[in-house]
């Protein structure tokens, strides 16, 4: 039975194509979806084929607002969570100090929280500081939650880093600026560059935590599920395709370089 | 590392600062930590003790509330909302299961058996991430629809029989069913399951596989006794990724299911957002909040592997 044998032989090339394909789906979906032409409000079935929405990208009231306010939210909050990981890793792998097991678990902990436990807790404080919903309480919590993803980040890349890199540049008359700045920062910038990223992608698509804590000001995310409750516009899956689209670039433009460099030192 | 900056510094020359630069530098780890721990401890600890003291506050919002130890909340959410409660641990536990079931060999074909697709595939599992997770939630809507061809093809295959018997969908619908908010969530939260799993998957050395094959193990054998076990750090950190926000969510439930589906993530959010019974919601918040560092820490302990953090 060469079938039968072949089959056995790929079983999990199989499943695990499966898989991928559930997992890519609902991006075909959203893809096809955003060339439709729906009768009623709702775009969950397919009337026919259309560019409309493709050309009127943002012919939608409200919507290209929230996603610059989103994107907007989405870079302070990266640059916040960065900078103030990026600190905590250097200290955690670096340095000795008391409490070391409290920060660690003060890290962790966010990451083992639902979502919707950090959301109604801040939202608890906030409104006991009176404080006023919107802008800034959304930031403040996406730096919060983006803060400990980026030292996990950060904290492997400087982990594995030699440490007799810098003992040469000091042995080369390199001050403790110089050092940090020409040998260290360049050593640890793929971490923080993935650090970085990871915290963008969470602050754009946080939903629970934005949807506790935003008031009345709508991110993308929260356009989108009031959107599924008053009327679904293609746009949205023009947006989303758009997005697809973007970051497969972007990966596969960093990939191609990547190559060539490796290619270069070789 | 750190043992790096304690190595004994070598003796001076004459007529320079007899005093190693070690000292000066001793604070720098707290001025390091400092900002990023405050922002941790104000807007995530002291949260949590602002919540505590919510759910044992009663009052009005009218006329404000005052803590008066009122523990009798706990009580009351609990013997309401159990069945919310119950369904959450059990959707979250049927999502993790099935994202390991699916998840393990498509992050076992990544780690040997790609090649030179591997990268490919890895950026196929990731993309999807780039495109709002609520919009690939709402086209789950198109793809389980009623007049759609899974439900027809389900139901031609009486697989929809079996499962209405089961209490898994009702009639022959899927969507605002328990298996849609299932389905949802274990495609939701699937990459968390898949990329710890091939971390841990590409650590193992390919010669373990040689040796048991030589030592006339079956594939099937050299995966019970050599891969898996090796592989179950990836499966703590992939079940924990995926079982934790699963429990919490409530956007699944909400656009995938029904009033019948309604997890505890929706009652705290309606609670908080829409009642404004804050204790209750409080309260509500903080026996999840219990529950999952409770069941996290037995887990962790049982299946051996706490360097997780």
């Amino acid at each position: 039975m060469p079938f039968v044998n072949w089959l056995k032989r790929h079983l999990v090339v199989i499943a695990g194509l499966l898989t991928l394909s559930y997992l890519l789906l609902p991006n075909v979906v959203v893809t096809v979806f955003s060339f439709n032409k729906p009768k009623g409000r709702f775009n969950y079935e397919w009337q026919q084929f259309s560019t409309d929405a493709w050309k009127d990208p943002c012919g939608v009231a409200d919507m290209c607002g929230s996603l610059g306010l989103s994107l907007q939210i989405a870079v302070w909050a990266t640059l916040g969570a960065t900078v103030l990981g990026t600190m905590i890793a250097f200290a955690l792998v670096r340095y000795r100090f008391r409490a070391r097991g409290a920060v660690n678990s003060l890290i962790f902990l966010p990451m083992a929280m639902p979502e919707v436990v950090m959301a109604a807790s801040l939202l608890t404080l906030f409104l006991n500081m009176g404080a006023q919903l919107g802008f800034w309480t959304i930031l403040i919590a996406h730096i919060m939650f983006c803060l400990s993803f980026v030292v996990t980040a950060v904290k492997a890349r400087v982990m594995s880093m030699d440490p007799r890199l810098e003992q040469a540049a000091q042995d080369l008359y390199a001050g403790p600026a110089q050092t940090f700045l020409r040998v260290t920062l360049p050593i640890a910038a793929p971490g923080i560059a993935a650090g970085a990223l990871l915290a963008f992608a969470l602050s754009f698509d946080d939903f629970i935590i934005t949807n506790f804590n935003a008031g009345s000001t709508v991110t993308f995310p929260m356009f989108v599920w009031g959107s599924a409750q008053r009327g679904t516009p293609v746009q949205i899956n023009v947006i989303g395709t758009a997005m697809f689209l973007v970051a497969v670039l972007f990966v596969l433009a960093g990939m191609i370089i990547g190559n060539r460099r490796n290619r270069q030192k070789a | 590392m750190a043992t790096v900056t304690e190595v004994e510094a070598p003796p001076l020359a004459p007529g320079t600062d007899p005093k190693p630069p070690k000292k000066r530098g001793r604070l720098v780890p707290y001025w390091l930590l400092l900002p990023g721990l405050l922002w941790l401890v104000i807007f995530f600890a002291l949260p949590m003790i602002y919540q505590a003291s919510t759910s044992v506050q009663t009052g009005s919002l009218e006329e404000g509330y005052k803590v008066t130890w009122h523990f009798a909340t706990y009580w009351d959410a609990l013997t309401e909302y159990w069945p919310q409660f119950l369904r959450s641990v059990s959707y979250a536990a049927a999502a993790t299961a099935l994202c390991l079931l699916l998840g393990y060999p498509l992050a076992y074909l990544i780690a040997f058996r790609a090649g030179r697709w591997r990268n490919l595939i890895m950026i196929l599992v990731i993309a999807p991430f780039f495109t709002s997770f609520l919009i690939r939630t709402l086209a789950w809507k198109t793809i389980l629809a009623d007049s759609g061809p899974v439900v027809g093809a389900l139901n031609t295959l009486h697989v929809l029989d079996v499962t209405s018997w089961l209490g898994w969908t009702a009639g022959d619908r899927v969507l605002a069913t328990p298996l849609a908010v299932v389905c949802g969530l274990t495609y939701n939260f699937l990459p968390f399951m898949i990329l710890p799993l091939y971390t841990s998957l590409e650590r193992i050395d390919g010669r373990l596989h040689e040796a048991a094959g030589d030592l006339y193990a079956r594939p099937w054998t050299t995966f019970r006794k050599v891969t898996f076990p090796l592989s179950m750090p990836g499966v703590v950190s992939g079940t924990l990724l995926t079982f934790i926000p699963a429990a919490g969510d409530y956007v699944n439930a909400e656009l995938l299911g029904s009033t019948d589906t309604r997890m505890i993530g929706n009652v705290i959010q309606t609670q908080f957002l829409r009642i404004l019974d804050y204790p209750t919601a409080a309260a509500l918040s903080f026996i999840l909040m219990a529950a999952i560092l409770l069941m996290v820490t037995v887990y962790i302990r049982r299946s051996g592997t706490e360097d997780l953090v």
